[in-house]
């Protein structure tokens, strides 16, 4: 799986002709040089021809502030993927909503993970998390993706929908078809395997709404769930009722905190065994974990880029991107302007000013679970560091087919206690 | 230099003396008061510098920083990013609340 196809070299092709679109790029890890020749040469980029139509790559850091936040010009309507959405399934989510409905939506949604709330929660994640770390083999090889990465992220996307716990890979599944579609992100989905399970996602969901709705007032209800609190709303009281709305903000909620989370967290492991520097400084100075986490997510960037819409004729940095042209912005390549971050190819835990990375996007828009994943991150390292001396990577990562989701399908290791 | 107080959520207060024509963001940073991250670095895009700002004046919120501020449940009246705030000689005395948390 992991042998190299032919990738053109980026600095030996005529630089209209570069497609960071493919996927390819990040399934053999092999973007580099294609965004450092992007950011140096012609950071506003447009690529006439691609599996997704024409599109802009916006690829310095502050660029991608400048169009982030401004909504007005840059839409995130119909899709803030490169690809369209497919016309049987027109899921509606608030990530790809402008104001006002935008607002309205993602106010309700916000108080969930807040993080007041995240303090209460805590005590649970660390009490999940300790139990599957305490299920792992010692000495002996196998893949912190399926044990760890994806387990601990199911469980804690359970937690937060009060979903039965025992099937909490179902959410894991969802999210795979969801963000893995060949339209949307050049993945490998099935697209009736991926309609039937979306449809199956709606279905459970809708019965556990109306279920949660009969036992609203018995108040066994957790204070932590997401679909009592969408319940609880009064602009989204009846989400139930338009489907394609509730898919669409399910969806949202479960790629949000499953793609993202478990695949720092495998990222982090590698990161550390890629710099045992690194690694060393984190078993000296545990203290470092809050920053290491997010030089981790940084490091990462776990969704590579968000899509906007030109909603008039926009000139900016001296190129005309006209309306209704789709305009990319890859946080993975601005976590890499070396105008921003200094040594931003390097992974050090004790950087200064970690914070300042584009992985969460800005603006409006920007993610909304960003604690609930620091915490989740911060939790699992406090206690690895507790049980283990060394997570040994042993063999090369197999990484995801996808130009939107940074990740990992397997990474072999074996711990050392 | 004007001398503004702020006070984290606990209650623990900071009295800081600010440049003109800082950024309150960046007066809290420079000071290392803890409840101010700033995230973005000053651009209002991120919304991690929320305060609340005694005596508010009426003064006008421009769009942006009202689109980050609306996202934040517990925005109220006196909610500012104080990102946007640039130090003046008026401020000597001011009382800054940090909220109790950022998102």
């Amino acid at each position: 799986m992991n042998s190299i196809k032919n990738l053109p070299d980026p600095y030996a092709m005529p630089i209209d002709e570069i497609d960071v679109s493919d996927a390819s790029l990040y399934k053999f890890d092999a973007w580099r040089p294609y965004f450092a020749r992007l950011r140096s040469e012609d950071p506003v980029h447009y690529k006439a021809e691609s599996p997704f139509g024409p599109f802009w790559s916006i690829t310095r850091f502050e660029d991608i502030v400048a169009v982030d936040t401004n909504h007005q010009d840059f839409s995130s309507e119909p899709a803030i993927v490169i690809g369209d959405l497919i016309e049987e399934l027109p899921i509606e989510m608030f990530i790809a909503m402008d104001p006002p409905k935008h607002d309205d939506q993602r106010r309700a949604a916000q108080p969930v993970v807040a993080p007041k709330n995240l303090v209460a929660m805590e005590g649970l994640i660390r009490s999940r998390i300790t139990k599957i770390l305490d299920s792992l083999p010692v000495g002996e090889e196998f893949n912190w993706v399926d044990r760890v990465s994806i387990e601990l992220t199911a469980q804690m996307l359970a937690t937060l929908f009060d979903f039965p716990l025992e099937d909490c890979r179902k959410l894991t599944y969802w999210s795979d078809l969801a963000a893995g579609s060949p339209e949307v992100a050049g993945g490998s989905v099935d697209q009736e395997e991926r309609i039937a399970g979306l449809t199956d996602c709606l279905q459970t969901f809708s019965a556990i709404w109306h279920e949660r709705k009969l036992e609203k007032n018995s108040d066994s209800a957790g204070a932590l769930d997401l679909i009592r609190l969408l319940q609880s709303d009064p602009s989204t009281e009846d989400l139930v009722d338009r489907p394609m709305e509730f898919l669409g903000n399910l969806i949202l909620l479960i790629v949000g905190g499953n793609d993202t989370t478990r695949n720092s967290i495998t990222g982090g492991v590698l990161a550390l065994n890629q710099n045992p520097g690194e690694y060393d400084k984190l078993r000296a100075n545990p203290e470092l974990i809050p920053n290491m986490v997010s030089e981790i997510i940084r490091w990462q960037t776990p969704l590579m880029h968000m899509r906007r819409t030109a909603t008039r004729d926009v000139e900016f940095k001296g190129k005309l991107i006209r309306k209704g042209e789709k305009v990319v912005m890859w946080y993975l390549s601005g976590n890499h302007d070396e105008t921003a971050i200094e040594n931003a190819d390097s992974f050090i835990i004790d950087r200064p000013n970690a914070r300042h990375h584009v992985s969460f996007g800005f603006g409006i828009h920007r993610c909304m679970g960003n604690r609930l994943g620091e915490m989740q991150l911060r939790v699992l390292w406090e206690e690895i560091g507790k049980r283990f001396k060394n997570i040994e990577v042993v063999g090369e990562p197999v990484r995801v087919q996808s130009n939107f989701v940074r990740g990992y399908e397997s990474l072999p290791v074996v711990l050392h206690t | 230099m004007p001398k503004i107080t702020l006070v984290e959520f606990d209650g623990q207060a900071h009295v800081v003396e600010a440049e003109v024509g800082q950024s309150l963001m960046q007066v809290a940073i420079d000071n290392m008061v803890p409840g101010i991250d700033g995230d973005c670095g000053g651009a209002c895009a991120c919304g991690t510098c929320h305060c609340f700002l005694e005596n508010r004046a009426g003064d006008d919120i421009d769009p942006l920083e009202e689109s980050m501020l609306s996202m934040r449940p517990d925005r109220n009246e006196r909610s500012r990013l104080s990102c946007q705030i640039s130090v003046s000689e008026e401020m000597d005395g001011a009382v800054v609340r940090l909220p109790e948390f950022q998102m």
